[in-house]
């Protein structure tokens, strides 16, 4: 796509509403050309906020610019910044056909009919929803409309891509099918994309790189192996997947000065009383089918989750000699327990 | 045996609230065909008092027509830009303007009729013609169209709607057009028969406002109960039903139509939830 390697610039943006809620601390993001760029963060971490402000569809704070390939789009409201954008309830025209729904940023661009049939025509068959294009869009299923949305959205070639939680509104098994097909859209667009979420698969798995948020700040960006494997303060390692707590003293060490260690449950095995590095408790033992999740108690000040591919029966009351992957030990770079709102970024 | 009884006692206690309600109509009815309401149904029946209102009030049909049409063209400019406005802002300010706005249903018209005698009667040429009518009309009727077309924008979401239409690259006046009015257009064709309905059959503004050369069918009609033989004033309140029952019906089928549509909607989403688990 011709106007798919659009880099996007954030700078000094921040945004605080007329009642006075700061939704956003100003911050700087660069998004590169053809990247996707997922913002991760739990309800209330001005991650739509954000993504608002690319779109035109806020205005960032006195000061706060936004650029799009060097080119200052910030006064710009969104119908003149050419972006495409998916909704969380997609927020398709109920008055229209699919096809017409897709058809509309055309239309509105004053299209020539033979070249607006064309590509209507090649966006459905590129989302595989021929056969709807004649259908009212409450005639669908959530799938079917979230695919209607997308096809919407870049059927008017737009420069970025931006897409609010499009998955929320599905249940589990479609979302993890959208998920694959929506990554492999944006993989052959090459386009550069935004991606706004809550849930860490999605990132995890869409992202090029993660901006993680939490009250109106970037907790950290990274790629998604970067956040995951060294996560930058706690708020990023509670966060992302399940993290254990272990007292310093027994990997003096690895811990280099620091008062705590991390440790990913995976990174945790079960194994011989000889090799074991320090014996648990069972309090909790959860048969997941692939593994077992155990719970156990008294090695540190908290309970440690382990999770084992091991087969056999782990007895809530029995003791479980543990061995720690060295390679899996985490510190953090500043190493205090208090949330990361305390900090200046 | 006992709920027998009751069932029988109930069909003929709501056969008598029916008789109760529809007699009088239809009797009403009957006495602007009849040659004569005293002699009773064998004098015959007859289509001459209906056409001697035809000749004595057309007049008054006609304007209260023109002014329902003309109502109906300022509520929609009106109403329709207030509704969105209102809903697009939300908020106690606009709570506060809408009550204002439905103030004059509650307030009795000869009230409102008197203020406006007050304030714009000085205007001989305007207190003189039909447009001073349609003000008091307009100030009536707009309160309907504005909440019924408020009452859709609010169940819609229009904002995102809005919000996905600009994302496509439509200005203000496409989404508008394309979008807005499309999808409030059960609320618009609701408010417009209300505000049409109300109109024709608006007296108590009107008795106030009307001067001999600007009676509405309302106004002629206490007109001719007052001045007329029985016959004439039962023929007119016949055309009245002429004019209004078509427009009620409409309406009622338009609600319900409203109604079957959006639970079509919330049965096939709960279905599609369903089949895609």
């Amino acid at each position: 796509m011709s106007s798919g390697n659009t880099a996007v610039s954030l700078r000094a943006c921040g945004k605080t509403f007329a009642d006075g809620t700061r939704a956003l601390e100003q911050l700087d993001l660069e998004v590169g050309g053809g990247e996707t760029l997922v913002l991760l963060g739990p309800s209330g971490c001005g991650k739509t906020t954000l993504l608002r402000i690319v779109a035109g569809l806020e205005m960032a704070d006195a000061g706060g610019r936004v650029l799009f390939n060097d080119e200052d789009v910030s006064a710009r409201p969104i119908e003149k910044r050419n972006v495409g954008m998916v909704f969380q309830s997609y927020a398709l025209f109920p008055n229209m056909s699919v096809a017409e729904n897709v058809a509309y940023g055309l239309r509105v661009r004053r299209t020539s009919k033979p070249e607006l049939d064309a590509r209507v025509a090649e966006m459905l068959a590129m989302m595989r929803i021929e056969e709807l294009a004649e259908r009212r869009v409450n005639q669908l299923s959530g799938g079917q409309r979230q695919r209607v949305a997308l096809a919407r959205a870049i059927a008017v070639r737009p420069r970025v891509l931006l897409l609010d939680e499009p998955l929320t509104a599905l249940d589990a098994l479609l979302r993890d099918r959208l998920r694959v097909e929506i990554d492999s859209l944006l993989r052959s667009l090459g386009i550069t994309a935004i991606y706004v979420t809550h849930d860490q698969a999605e990132a995890m798995a869409l992202g090029d790189r993660i901006v993680v948020m939490s009250h109106g700040r970037i907790a950290q960006i990274g790629t998604p192996q970067e956040i995951y494997h060294s996560p930058a303060n706690a708020f990023v390692a509670d966060f992302i997947g399940t993290v254990n707590r272990l007292p310093a003293r027994f990997f003096p060490e690895q811990a280099g000065g620091s008062a705590e260690l991390l440790v990913r449950p995976e990174d945790l095995d079960v194994v011989s009383a000889a090799e074991a590095d320090f014996t648990g408790r069972v309090t909790s033992s959860l048969f997941l089918g692939n593994r077992t999740r155990l719970v156990l108690e008294g090695i540190g000040p908290e309970p440690l989750v382990v999770e084992s591919a091991l087969r056999g029966r782990f007895d809530v009351g029995t003791d479980v000699p543990i061995r720690v992957k060295r390679e899996g030990l985490m510190t953090l770079p500043d190493d205090r327990r208090s949330s990361i709102e305390n900090r200046t970024l | 045996m006992q709920r027998r009884g009751l069932f029988w006692a109930q069909l003929a206690f709501t056969l008598l609230l029916c008789a109760f309600l529809i007699v009088p109509v239809v009797l009403s009815a009957l006495a602007g065909l009849t040659e004569n309401f005293f002699v009773g149904l064998e004098s015959g029946l007859t289509l001459r008092w209906v056409w001697e209102v035809w000749g004595l009030y057309s007049q008054t049909i006609y304007l209260s027509l023109i002014i329902a049409l003309a109502c109906l063209v300022v509520t929609l400019l009106l109403g329709v830009p207030t509704a969105y406005v209102l809903a697009r802002k939300g908020g106690r300010l606009s709570r506060l303007i809408e009550e204002t706005i439905v103030l004059p249903v509650a307030i009795p018209g000869l009230a409102i009729a008197l203020a406006l005698i007050i304030t714009y009667g000085g205007f001989r040429d305007f207190r003189a013609s039909w447009a001073f009518i349609l003000v008091g009309h307009v100030l009536y009727t707009l309160p309907f169209m504005v909440r019924s077309v408020l009452a859709v924008l609010s169940s819609m979401n229009f904002r995102e709607l809005e919000e996905g239409a600009a994302s496509l690259g439509a200005s203000f006046w496409q989404r508008f057009w394309t979008v807005i009015l499309p999808n409030a257009r059960p609320g618009i064709l609701a408010g417009s028969l209300m505000v049409v309905t109300l109109s024709i059959g608006e007296f108590n503004l009107t008795w106030m406002l009307h001067t001999p050369v600007t009676k509405t069918l309302p106004v002629g009609l206490a007109d001719s109960y007052a001045s007329m033989r029985l016959e004439v004033a039962s023929a007119y309140t016949l055309i009245f039903f002429v004019m209004i029952i078509p427009l009620l019906l409409a309406m009622q089928a338009l609600s319900r139509e409203n109604r079957v549509i959006a639970t079509k909607r919330a049965e096939r989403a709960v279905l599609q939830e369903r089949t895609a688990t």
